[in-house]
């Protein structure tokens, strides 16, 4: 087994807050991992993280794949501006960026994926529809048409279950089985801790610092979700400036110095 | 018949200021209306209307050291625009101002100082020239010049159009999969202030981005998709350049006001009646569709 992903000591954050704290390990290539974590526990910025977005304060991610282009994303839904004027089909045949970019052509055989794709996420008939009058649920299908065009070895889903009913979670991870079936390597944050028990075999419980990470079932265990959430209920203002152990082998690992900012120590 | 051809297309053929100034207006159209789109899309209409303020001292400088010379007045504006908009972002970064009352500021001091200049030197004919153009009387350079900003402008947003829908449209996407995304951005931002220079020389500074945003938002009333919403706004500007001239030539008004009119009348039709929104169709929705 590769890994798709290599975490080695990483830290990312804003402003020198981290969000997430020395965090080490690996996610084997094929893997169906779901992080789960409290609020502000920093799952959403390790995936912004593995995509690229932000860049690190210490340590580093590394990619089985380095082409950038291999990694696909949904973030939470709020970035997109649903009042701009396009439509259903011409925001999934984004996902064919990689292969058409800025000047490609969409030749016949793209054009037959693109229908592919909104099909097999229950959207075929909504083609023409502006993405203003689509529903949350519909939304999410269609963003996961998108992905499903992306084609990556790497998807990476932002709380993708949210806000959307029963029925289409259900057929939207029936796609994400496919791609596990397929042997692409699917990360997603989840908050439905009882679904996660049920349908992922591989668990990272974040609260800012890694609480636990391995098989769901040793990973959920009420010892360690009561931790996360203490953890993270002890966000400090007033954060020291943390000293990595690694880098300094006289300087203790403050237990609630988490929250502490990153810079060189004086 | 002949009434129809004198009042349609005798004032083009019998005269060449007229000729001159259709020309100008519809390559001003041309480009400026597809620009104006995507500024509204972006939620940028009215930075569009202070830069177009903000160019004025710049211009006013160069009319000062050289008169009314195209070349000064246009070098003169790029640099007082870019001016404001840099010292607007510093403002923003480092203060408790935010962008849009930072740029207020600016815009609004740039255009009294733009008056100002132009009042210690010229006449109120030169003021006026400044602030409302004079699309009558568009010289051989200035219409080269509003022509060439519409070629680049059609090309030039041609090659960015993909990354810029997507950046518009989903910005985390586009940063997902790509870096093409905030070039794509200042290259559209580059297209606004050419096509402010335009419209300013066409227009004024008051009416500059007259042509961007009315059209826009016409097409906004009439279109759900970017594609169409950017050709009905080309097409409303066309018409609104044409018949603004006409209405100037046959009620003696003037040229750059009633373009601007003209286009504000099709705006306010499209706002009643428009299909997507339309103040009419909000009144009286027709029945509902089965599914």
């Amino acid at each position: 087994m590769t890994a798709a992903l290599r975490f080695r000591n990483l830290t990312l954050g804003y402003d020198r807050h981290p969000a997430v704290h020395h965090l080490d390990g690996a996610v084997e290539s094929g893997a169906l991992m779901a992080v789960v974590g409290p609020n502000g526990a920093g799952k959403s910025t390790l995936f912004k993280g593995i995509i690229g977005v932000i860049k690190p304060l210490a340590g580093r991610i590394e990619r089985g794949d380095p082409n950038p282009q291999n990694v696909a994303y949904l973030p939470q839904a709020a970035e997109i501006d649903r009042t701009f004027p396009i439509n259903v089909y011409d925001m999934v045949s984004m996902g064919l960026w990689r292969r058409a970019g800025t000047f490609g052509g969409i030749d016949r055989g793209a054009r037959s994926s693109i229908e592919q794709a909104i099909a097999a996420v229950g959207l075929a008939g909504f083609e023409n529809r502006a993405i203003a009058t689509l529903s949350g649920g519909q939304m999410q299908r269609m963003l996961f048409a998108r992905l499903l065009l992306q084609d990556a070895r790497v998807i990476v889903l932002d709380e993708p279950f949210n806000a959307v009913d029963a029925k289409t979670s259900a057929d939207l991870f029936d796609l994400v089985r496919r791609w596990h079936g397929e042997r692409r390597t699917v990360l997603t944050a989840m908050h439905d801790i009882d679904f996660v028990r049920e349908n992922f075999p591989e668990t990272l419980l974040l609260a800012r610092e890694p609480v636990a990470w391995g098989r769901t079932a040793n990973v959920l265990t009420p010892e360690n979700l009561l931790a996360a959430r203490r953890m993270c209920e002890a966000f400090d203002q007033q954060a020291e400036p943390c000293v990595d152990e690694q880098t300094s082998a006289l300087a203790p690992r403050g237990g609630l110095a988490d929250a502490a900012t990153h810079q060189p120590r004086r | 018949m002949s009434t129809l051809y004198q009042i349609f297309i005798g004032p083009f053929t019998e005269f060449e200021f007229m000729r001159r100034a259709l020309a100008g207006a519809l390559a001003l159209a041309l480009g400026a209306s597809p620009i104006g789109v995507f500024l509204m899309l972006r939620r940028m209409s009215l930075v569009g209307d202070a830069m177009a303020h903000a160019i004025l001292p710049g211009a006013a400088v160069g009319f000062l050291l050289s008169g009314l010379n195209l070349f000064a007045m246009t070098a003169g504006g790029l640099i007082a625009g870019f001016v404001v908009a840099l010292l607007t972002g510093l403002v923003a970064r480092t203060t408790e101002l935010k962008e849009d009352a930072a740029l207020a500021t600016f815009y609004l001091l740039s255009l009294a100082i733009g008056v100002t200049i132009i009042s210690l030197k010229g006449t109120n004919i030169d003021l006026l020239h400044v602030l409302f153009g004079n699309v009558l009387a568009l010289d051989d350079q200035t219409l080269l010049l509003i022509a060439a900003n519409a070629t680049i402008t059609l090309v030039l947003l041609a090659l960015i159009y993909r990354p810029l829908v997507i950046e518009c449209v989903d910005p985390g996407f586009m940063r997902a999969v790509s870096r093409a995304g905030g070039p794509a951005h200042l290259a559209f931002l580059v297209l606004v202030v050419l096509n402010l220079v335009s419209g300013f020389h066409a227009l004024g500074t008051l009416l500059a981005v007259g042509m961007m945003m009315l059209p826009a938002a016409i097409g906004r009333f009439w279109a759900r998709d970017i594609t169409r919403m950017m050709l009905i706004a080309t097409v409303s500007g066309v018409l609104a350049g044409y018949a603004g001239l006409l209405v100037s030539f046959h009620f003696g008004v003037a040229s750059g006001p009633a373009i601007i009119l003209v286009a504000g009348v099709l705006y306010l039709a499209s706002l009643l009646f428009g299909q997507v929104g339309g103040l009419v169709r909000q009144l009286f929705p027709g029945r509902h569709l089965e599914a």
